[in-house]
């Protein structure tokens, strides 16, 4: 059995990177990620971009119908999750309008923070 | 001087933002650059080729911002190589304007934050004429672009020019723009007089540039034949005290001529290729009225099938309020009130002022004056614009007093 974790965050709830504020909840997301993952149950896991960088995509009659931010359906919810590799929002709108939930309901598109920085 | 940076402000945010992969960053760039030509030109003169002097000076900008920063991600690293490169590669054949253009009026972006954006990084507007232009406090529209820009940076909206399949389907979010710059410009939603007079000419010059830049799309030549056709009607349409005057009253003589000229050569020209759109349409309407040479002369029939084809094209309520105006205007007032009525059914277009006061004139001309008044009292709760009120008070006046 695999579980998906929306861990929800204030809107402006980040804190500013360098801060003592911002080591402590690094630190806390790093010390349960490790324990997960020794106890060999994580997947994956990242942190996403804020909601305001987020898209929606409907198709509907074979047109995409694109929408800044999340959706704001109430009759619908979260039905499961895709990740994709992409060049850009283009490419990801693209193979998101191929997925059946677009035409049902909708799909948010959501940046992943890439945690792995600078090499 | 500043004319010139004007112009040449588009294709340098364009330029910059293919070599930082930065819209803010390009920005900044070339807001300094420009900075640094005020004094320089003043002194050595304009050089022969503004627009790269601006983007040779930017680039620098760029290179000691990012030094400044000290961040060193590899995208970064990988822009700063690119920047340090000699001369910078110009894609040639206004693609960076286009892509500039197309990324500002991503579907991905709020519509409204588009314009703005638009107004911003292609018009050179600063943010707090921006601001002037939405009557929101200068803070209001800062936060909103940077909101914007964000977004553009960490979803990865890309910058480049579109193929031909993708600037079809791109093309009329980008027209749309265009026309609401200058919506803005013409229409009297309060605000300073000036300010709104230089959006129609940003949204006119904006339209002239993109119709150079997309010579074969028929609906942008469209799109700036209808913008030229109503801005002919500017010193007309407001009287000393800036109230509106109706299209039947306006002083035709004062209607600019060589606007008007422009705008019909330029529909010719685009009819010519045999796809018309609702922005063709909409001119070949505005044509109607400015080859008018009194306002009872206006062919009200060919009006009412310049509509039936623009409903078939763009089906909207606010066309088939139109339709139903020169249906009347062209069978009588009653025939065009049937049509009003049944969309009146319409919740949406019900709070729409333009519906109740065209049921309002409708009734007037059919000898209805107390439905008038009724009618002008329900748009006048709908809280128009104060312009549009007073015009709508004046009207209501003329009705005399109801049940009189």
């Amino acid at each position: 059995m695999r579980y998906l974790f929306l861990l929800n965050r204030t809107e402006d709830g980040l804190p500013q990177p360098g801060t003592p504020e911002a080591q402590a909840q690094f630190s806390g997301y790093r010390e349960a990620n490790e324990a997960m993952a020794a106890a060999g149950v994580l997947v994956d896991c990242a942190p996403l971009a804020p909601q305001s960088s987020s898209t929606t995509l409907r198709v509907r009659d074979e047109e995409l119908l694109i929408t800044d931010g999340p959706a704001a359906e109430i009759k619908e919810q979260l039905g499961g999750y895709t990740i994709v590799r992409c060049a850009d929002l283009d490419e990801a709108l693209k193979w998101a309008a191929t997925i059946p939930a677009a035409r049902e309901a909708s799909i948010e598109i959501r940046p992943i923070i890439d945690v792995e920085g600078p090499s | 001087m500043e004319e010139t940076l004007r112009a040449s402000w588009w294709s340098s945010v364009a330029a910059l933002t293919r070599l930082t992969g930065d819209l803010g960053r390009a920005e900044d760039a070339v807001q300094e650059a420009c900075a640094a030509a005020l004094v320089r030109w003043r002194a050595d003169g304009v050089p022969a080729t503004p627009t790269g002097w601006l983007v040779g000076v930017a680039r620098h900008k760029a290179i000691d911002a990012m030094r400044r920063e000290g961040r060193r991600a590899e995208k970064e690293a990988a822009a700063m190589r690119d920047l340090g490169a000699s001369a910078p590669a110009d894609a040639g054949g206004g693609d960076d304007e286009l892509g500039l253009i197309f990324l500002c009026c991503h579907p991905a972006l709020d519509p409204v934050v588009r314009v703005a954006l638009t107004l911003r990084a292609v018009c050179g507007l600063t943010t707090r004429e921006v601001a002037a232009a939405f009557l929101v406090p200068e803070a209001t529209m800062a936060k909103r672009l940077t909101r914007a820009k964000a977004k553009i940076r960490d979803a990865a909206i890309p910058f480049r020019s579109p193929d031909d399949a993708e600037r079809g389907r791109r093309l009329p979010a980008v027209l749309k723009v265009v026309y609401l710059v200058f919506t803005q410009g013409h229409m009297a939603t309060g605000g300073d007089d000036l300010v709104r007079g230089s959006l129609c000419d940003t949204a006119v010059a904006l339209a002239r540039r993109l119709d150079r830049l997309l010579p074969d799309e028929p609906e942008v030549a469209g799109l700036l034949a209808l913008l030229l056709l109503t801005d002919a009607r500017r010193a007309a349409r407001t009287d000393e005290r800036g109230d509106l005057v109706l299209l039947e009253d306006q002083d035709r003589s004062r209607w600019d001529g060589s606007l008007i000229a422009d705008g019909e050569a330029l529909l010719a020209r685009a009819f010519r290729r045999g796809r018309p759109g609702p922005y063709q349409l909409q001119a070949a309407i505005a044509a109607c009225h400015s080859g008018a040479p009194t306002a009872d002369a206006t062919d009200w029939r060919q009006i009412a099938l310049l509509y039936d084809e623009l409903i078939r094209v763009e089906p909207s309520p606010v066309h088939e309020a139109n339709r139903a105006v020169a249906v009347a205007m062209s069978e009588g007032p009653t025939a065009g009130l049937v049509i009003l009525d049944a969309l009146g059914h319409d919740p949406q277009l019900a709070r729409w002022p333009q519906l109740h006061i065209a049921r309002a004139d409708l009734l007037r001309r059919s000898g209805r004056p107390e439905d008038a008044y009724e009618a002008y009292g329900r748009a006048l709760q709908l809280e128009p614009p104060p312009a549009e009120r007073r015009f709508i008070e004046a009207r209501r006046a003329e009705l005399g007093s109801p049940r009189s």
